[in-house]
């Protein structure tokens, strides 16, 4: 008898454990098709954007003459700043190939290198006065075109109307390299450079600027806010309609587009209250107001996350309902409302639509040194990049995209890392 | 032996938002005596015992009516600061709730919001006093900075003792102290319950009627938010006026 009970639930156990199985597969491919997305994208990013943490540079020979860069000899750096440090360089470059006579020729070899090379010379010269009048080793860029070429050899194979980059350019860089003096070499102008029009001279350390200044303001206004909210609601507020209703349009604020806060911005701070356009102070306000939901509702988890029995026993022996707030609930909530607010934060790190808005848009050269200073953010510069129509914009788009993941997962890291690190039993 | 009343209710009636919870209680609890409140769940007792320290006040439905005196004076009138009189009338819960920090920081932490201590080596006394009285001193004096919650949970319930007691209360309220514990840790509380009766008035509220029983001096017995019978333990237990008393210790319900 038990032979046949057991056959015949056995077909039904086959069948609840296939569809088991089933399951688990469809959960296990569908784990597998976002880690391929994933892998993917980090690929791509990681493949475009990598050459840009390199560049080329080329060993010249440079004769600093002192009739050439301080004719008066006064050593004044106003008028040393003055010279025609390029045509130093074009001089030196010549030397190399003594051939070239005419003009355009003369002016197509030159442009082999960067106009950055020339602010290089100049810098290192003002730094060191004493070496006028000497020879000296420099190490000159080399112009975006020429760098394309290098790393990408298959480009020659092109018909040269399709080339950034002629012939005979191509001519004298194989020259050079034969020699010896190109030189591939870490590009540390990309972390600390502002933007430029010139692809090589960019960086991103302006962005960065502008972004920290303006997560700075963001930190400042929503955390504190949040926190205070958040308490307020969930410990100290009577239970009526009207909580209930600032509960409902908190959580209907967190979903709202963030453009729509951009556009506030515009009318209310620039506006309405004639902040400075540009700047990160009024980018960070509007991030925070952006911000704020986020912080509250993940403040309010986490406090109402605290057993209420620790309230209790704060109340039972004493304690007002704010020292039982601020010396028990708080610090026991304190891990859960800082991963929130990370995690807010880095989603004010990613946001780009707002800050367009409010003018953050901006081709900004110089690195912000103040919440007011005009700045851009690190979004924002990738959407500009992005849009440049230089070529070898496309690697410092990449580039840049990294630079903004490696920030983003850093701050995640850190959320978790508090999170483990503070998680306390009870 | 003197039966000064330490709190008295006169007609007390506790409503949570429509629904009454306690109607029309009188209650007498004697000073120095230990108090044990029994009854069926559900029944009030807990409601009671929390009106005392104003606990209930937490709960913003909760509306009392009626008179609660503690020393005569009424705990609901006007003016009276809860925070003072939380300081007056301390309370035990049902499951032992230290405050996630050190076993010092645990018993210090009273005194130090009332301000009961001047100078460091005054609150170590107090703690180190409160920790004795309630037993557990030997047990945790090598580990006064490890944190509370890493003690046993009949430890853990004794070092809440000794938190509501080094404020110096004049009572203490016990909300099934015993119901998380072992046998064992229950006999070492019903053991400190004799001995702090000396110094505390003690109201305990119990499930378990040999407990009531063993460490109290009166009872009294709730049903559906009434107070039944009120009288001293022995008679309570072996002569009890009332049918449904008689019923309820007999575990003919409950």
């Amino acid at each position: 008898m038990s032979e046949l009970v057991t056959r015949a639930r056995s077909a039904k156990l086959r069948r609840r454990y296939a569809a088991e199985q089933r399951f688990r597969r469809i959960g296990a491919s569908a784990v597998i098709a976002a880690l391929t997305a994933l892998a993917l994208l980090f690929g791509s990013v990681l493949w475009q954007g990598l050459p840009a943490f390199l560049e080329h540079r080329v060993t010249l020979e440079v004769a600093l003459d002192e009739s050439a860069i301080d004719p008066g000899g006064a050593r004044d750096a106003a008028l040393m700043g003055e010279a025609n440090y390029a045509g130093l360089l074009k001089n030196s470059l010549l030397a190399h190939f003594p051939e070239i006579s005419n003009r355009r020729d003369k002016r197509e070899l030159a442009a082999l290198l960067s106009s950055g090379a020339a602010y290089d010379l100049r810098e290192r010269v003002l730094a060191g006065p004493d070496l006028i009048g000497t020879a000296i080793s420099f190490e000159a860029l080399l112009s975006d075109e020429a760098d394309a070429l290098l790393n990408d050899p298959a480009s020659r194979e092109l018909p040269e109307a399709e080339r950034q980059i002629g012939d005979a350019q191509i001519a004298w860089i194989d020259a050079l390299s034969a020699q010896g003096l190109v030189r591939r070499a870490f590009a540390a102008r990309l972390l600390q450079s502002g933007d430029s029009r010139e692809p090589e001279l960019a960086g991103v350390w302006g962005a960065a600027a502008g972004s920290f200044w303006t997560l700075l303001v963001t930190l400042a206004l929503s955390f504190p806010l949040g926190v205070a909210a958040a308490i307020y609601l969930e410990e100290l507020a009577p239970k009526s309609r009207w909580t209930d209703l600032i509960e409902v349009n908190i959580n209907n604020l967190a979903a709202v587009p963030s453009i729509v806060y951009g556009l506030l911005g515009l009318a209310v701070f620039l506006g309405f209250f004639g902040l400075p356009r540009s700047a990160p102070l009024v980018g960070g306000m509007v991030l925070a107001l952006m911000t704020l939901p986020t912080v509250i509702i993940a403040a309010r988890a986490a406090i109402r996350a605290v057993p209420p029995s620790i309230g209790e026993a704060a109340l039972a022996i004493g304690a007002s309902p704010v020292q039982t707030i601020f010396h028990h609930v708080l610090p026991l909530a304190v891990p859960g409302i800082l991963t929130g607010t990370i995690i807010g934060m880095a989603r004010a790190l990613g946001e780009t639509a707002p800050l367009l808005m409010i003018g953050m848009v901006a081709f900004v050269v110089d690195v912000p040194s103040g919440p007011l200073d005009p700045a851009t953010a690190l979004p924002v510069q990738i959407f500009l990049w992005a849009d440049s129509p230089e070529r070898a914009f496309v690697a410092r788009t990449s580039a840049a995209i990294l630079v903004l993941l490696a920030f983003l997962v850093l701050m995640n890291f850190t959320a978790v890392l508090l999170r483990n690190r503070f998680e306390r039993r009870w | 032996m003197q039966f000064l009343t330490k709190i008295s209710a006169q007609g007390l009636n506790v409503f949570y938002a429509e629904k009454q919870a306690l109607f029309d209680v009188y209650l007498d609890i004697p000073k120095h005596q230990v108090t044990a409140l029994i009854g069926p769940s559900g029944c009030g007792k807990s409601t009671f015992l929390r009106c005392v320290n104003r606990m209930n006040d937490v709960i913003e439905s909760c509306r009392v009516e009626g008179k609660l005196a503690l020393d005569g004076d009424d705990l609901y009138a006007e003016g009276i600061d809860v925070v003072a009189l939380r300081a007056r009338v301390g309370m035990v819960f049902q499951k032992p709730n230290p405050f996630p920090k050190s076993v010092y920081e645990n018993v210090a932490y009273g005194p130090r919001i009332h301000g009961l201590a001047n100078t460091r080596a005054e609150l170590d006394e107090i703690v180190i006093q409160s920790l004795e009285r309630a037993g557990l001193f030997a047990e945790v004096k090598d580990r006064l900075h490890d944190s509370g919650t890493s003690l046993s949970g009949g430890q853990q319930q004794r070092l809440c003792i000794a938190r509501a007691i080094a404020v110096s209360p004049e009572v203490i309220l016990m909300d099934e102290p015993c119901s998380a514990l072992d046998p064992i840790a229950t006999a070492r509380i019903e053991e400190l319950i004799g001995v702090l009766r000396e110094s505390f008035t003690i109201v305990i509220v119990t499930h378990s009627m040999q407990q009531a029983a063993r460490v109290s001096q009166t009872t009294g017995f709730f049903h559906l938010g009434r107070v039944i019978e009120v009288g001293d333990t022995p008679q309570i237990f072996t002569d009890p006026r009332e049918t449904k008393t008689r019923d309820y210790i007999t575990g003919r319900f409950g």
